[in-house]
């Protein structure tokens, strides 16, 4: 998802009784459904895989701004153009309630920056497509969101106690997000020929892109199932798939568009859809640096960076004097 | 990049419509007290939670420890009496 | 008289359009991410108030035409706003000095409007000046901030300042418009408002340790549409494509 290729540092699962009394411990508040907090003891394990996990979130949300920010100052009514605004501002809000999450665990939300900057941490595969349409921006909140909200809903009951509490904000704040994309979506399918098109477009170009969100199968992944035993991942990567495209495809339908898989199909057995499996090559591509927007995404975040360092700067000297003026008054 | 030393961290209290104490809600970064109540309005009152925010600077918290725990949380397990439902009141007195 | 109203509500309405347009070019891209947000915060406040101001205009004019016609469909001539609205961004400080210069000529202006003859005219600014007065203290605060912290940020705000402040005398140069909404008790003489805006001014600029040019030379036409620079039309260009691109569509 937006942490989609988080390594865990740990080699399988180990089982209780050959844990130090400590992590067992540890082991067991998480099992009763206990929260973990901030000055709590935790494995060194949990701490990085914790630290790479939200801030990857954070990063995707952030750089998640970019691709929607794309069309604001091209939004075609007042409305929409406020809507699209407040929009991508929540992401800004939700990279910063993340990063303050991840400051929790000892590292500073600049050194992370710092290290996404640095193509040393990632952001998730979605936000290095393109948006080229109007419609694109119905198709992000729907599907792009669609996905997001699938994952974070469970996140809100994490181990980590900042982690959950700040995905229960986010959740509470997301729940408009998925909606204004379909309102859109609606918009364009029912609209002029020419809308519909664009509608038919969008839904072709991030079908597969946001099955990729959920990141590949993870049946036999060791690191999936320590993260699932820290419960700081909820479900596995296919079962949320499967559960997004159930969701999704009558949406499509009701909108008159085509999911662009020719072999998705209602299974009467299973009870779920069967469908294609994203090129998990391009996957791959993307993630190392190769998708089509990978250079200009953090090219932008760079020269954010870069050219407010002296606003930054400004602003602490400034709040340095007066601290200083203040001591010398008294 | 620089290593510039970095705007402090501050943790924003809010109390909504509803009269109740200040509430943690989160942090926030800022240079000083009023930017940061500025960031506080602009962060975390977007959708009308707030009728009055406290900001602290994250350092000036001081925070018990959790190997404190159990001296300083357990004791008042055995307290029961201060809780009404210790006491049992016949059904005739009605609501006390 | 309602043609000089129409075009007293399209003066205010595009004053906030164009600059919440161009504050809106901030996402993703600010200082900070708290910086972002209310920068964010700021440029939706002027996007609201774009709609009340051109609804209020296109019901004046009678013509059957939409806030949203007024700001998708029409051209470089026919917008009335200031010019110094319209100048790009540049730099972080640019953008903060021209808010600060904006919003405590707004902010004057709202407060004095809220005692409006006309009913809608008042309740609008009543909605507004809140809003203005928050965005005064926001911009004030990083205008002193900007201006009193590093060699670098003095030298950059003093350029903007530099930069912008033959743009600031549009915001009192009173014409026909202005002169009949006066009559009408609708509008203050903006000249009115000189002297107090001068005054907030030094004083913010006294504390942020910036100078004022002497000249006071002001570029003019923005207001009247007489002559706008060559920026509005690239935003236009921009901001309106859709609607024209797909004329008659819904979205």
């Amino acid at each position: 998802m937006y942490a989609q290729m988080v390594k865990s540092t740990g080699h399988g699962v180990k089982p209780l009784d050959e844990m130090d009394p400590q992590e067992r411990a540890f082991q067991e508040r998480i099992d009763a459904g206990d929260k973990i907090e901030p000055k709590d003891w935790m494995p060194d394990g949990y701490r990085k895989n914790l630290i790479r996990q939200i801030g990857q979130h954070a990063h995707s949300e952030i750089v998640g701004q970019l691709p929607e920010g794309n069309w604001i100052t091209r939004a075609p009514t007042l409305e929409r153009k406020a809507i699209l605004l407040a929009k991508v501002q929540d992401e800004a809000g939700h990279g910063l309630y993340l990063y303050c999450a991840a400051e929790t665990l000892g590292v500073s939300r600049d050194e992370l920056t710092r290290m996404l900057l640095d193509g040393k941490m990632k952001y998730s595969s979605i936000f290095n497509y393109p948006t080229l349409t109007w419609a694109d921006m119905g198709a992000v909140g729907w599907l792009v969101d669609g996905a997001a909200i699938m994952n974070q809903v469970p996140l809100q009951r994490t181990s980590y106690g900042p982690y959950a509490r700040a995905m229960v904000r986010i959740c509470k704040e997301e729940s408009f997000h998925q909606r204004q994309g379909f309102d859109i979506m609606m918009k364009m399918a029912n609209g002029t020929d020419a809308q519909k098109k664009m509608a038919q477009d969008a839904l072709n170009r991030f079908w597969f892109p946001s099955l990729m969100m959920f990141g590949p199968s993870d049946k036999d992944s060791v690191h999936s199932a320590q993260s699932m035993a820290w419960r700081i991942k909820m479900n596995t990567n296919d079962e949320l798939r499967q559960k997004f495209v159930d969701q999704t495809v009558p949406q499509a339908e009701y909108l008159g568009l085509t999911v662009p898989d020719p072999d998705l199909r209602w299974n009467d057995e299973t009870g779920q859809y069967d469908f294609s499996e994203p090129n998990w090559d391009e996957f791959f591509d993307v993630i190392s640096g190769n998708g089509p927007c990978n250079t200009e995404r953090l090219n932008t975040r760079k020269q954010a960076w870069d050219d407010g360092a002296w606003v930054r700067d400004g602003m602490l000297a400034h709040a340095a004097k007066r601290k200083s003026q203040g001591i010398a008054a008294q | 990049m620089s290593n510039a030393p970095e705007l402090p961290l501050w943790e924003v209290f809010i109390r909504g419509q509803h009269g109740l104490s200040h509430r943690h809600v989160g942090s926030l970064h800022a240079a000083d007290a009023e930017a940061a109540l500025k960031n506080a309005r602009d962060v975390y009152t977007r959708r009308n939670e707030g009728v009055s925010i406290w900001v602290v600077e994250a350092a000036q918290i001081t925070a018990s420890a959790p190997g404190d725990k159990g001296p300083l949380f357990e004791p008042a397990n055995s307290k029961v009496y201060r809780h009404p439902t210790f006491f049992d009141i016949p059904d005739e007195i009605g609501s006390m | 008289m309602s043609d000089g109203l129409f075009q007293f509500l399209l003066r205010m309405g595009d004053n906030t359009l164009v600059l919440g347009h161009r504050i809106s070019e901030w996402c993703g891209q600010a200082p900070g991410l708290e910086e972002d947000i209310a920068l964010a915060n700021t440029a939706l406040d002027l996007i609201g108030q774009t709609q009340m101001w051109l609804g209020y205009a296109a019901e004046v004019e009678g013509a059957g035409r939409t806030a949203d016609d007024l700001a998708f469909l029409r051209d470089v001539w026919d917008f009335r706003n200031l010019l110094m609205l319209e100048r790009p961004n540049l730099d972080f400080g640019h953008t903060i000095t021209r808010q600060f210069f904006f919003d405590a000529f707004h902010v004057l202006l709202l407060t004095r409007l809220q005692a409006s003859s006309d009913a809608r005219v008042a309740e609008i600014a009543a909605k507004s000046v809140k809003e203005a007065a928050y965005h005064l203290e926001r911009s004030a605060d990083l205008v002193i901030a900007l201006g009193d912290g590093t060699d670098e940020s003095h030298q950059r705000m003093q350029s903007a300042v530099d930069l912008l402040w033959p743009f600031a005398g549009e915001m009192f140069a009173a014409d026909d418009v202005d002169n009949a909404m006066a009559a009408a008790g609708i509008a203050p003489d903006p000249a009115s408002l000189r002297a107090e805006w001068q005054r907030k001014v030094d004083q913010v600029m006294a504390d942020a340790t910036l100078t004022l040019p002497e000249s006071q030379f002001a570029h003019q036409g923005g207001k009247t549409g007489r002559q706008h620079t060559e920026h509005l039309g690239h935003m236009l260009a921009q901001m309106q494509w859709l609607q024209r691109a797909y004329p008659g569509a819904t979205w």
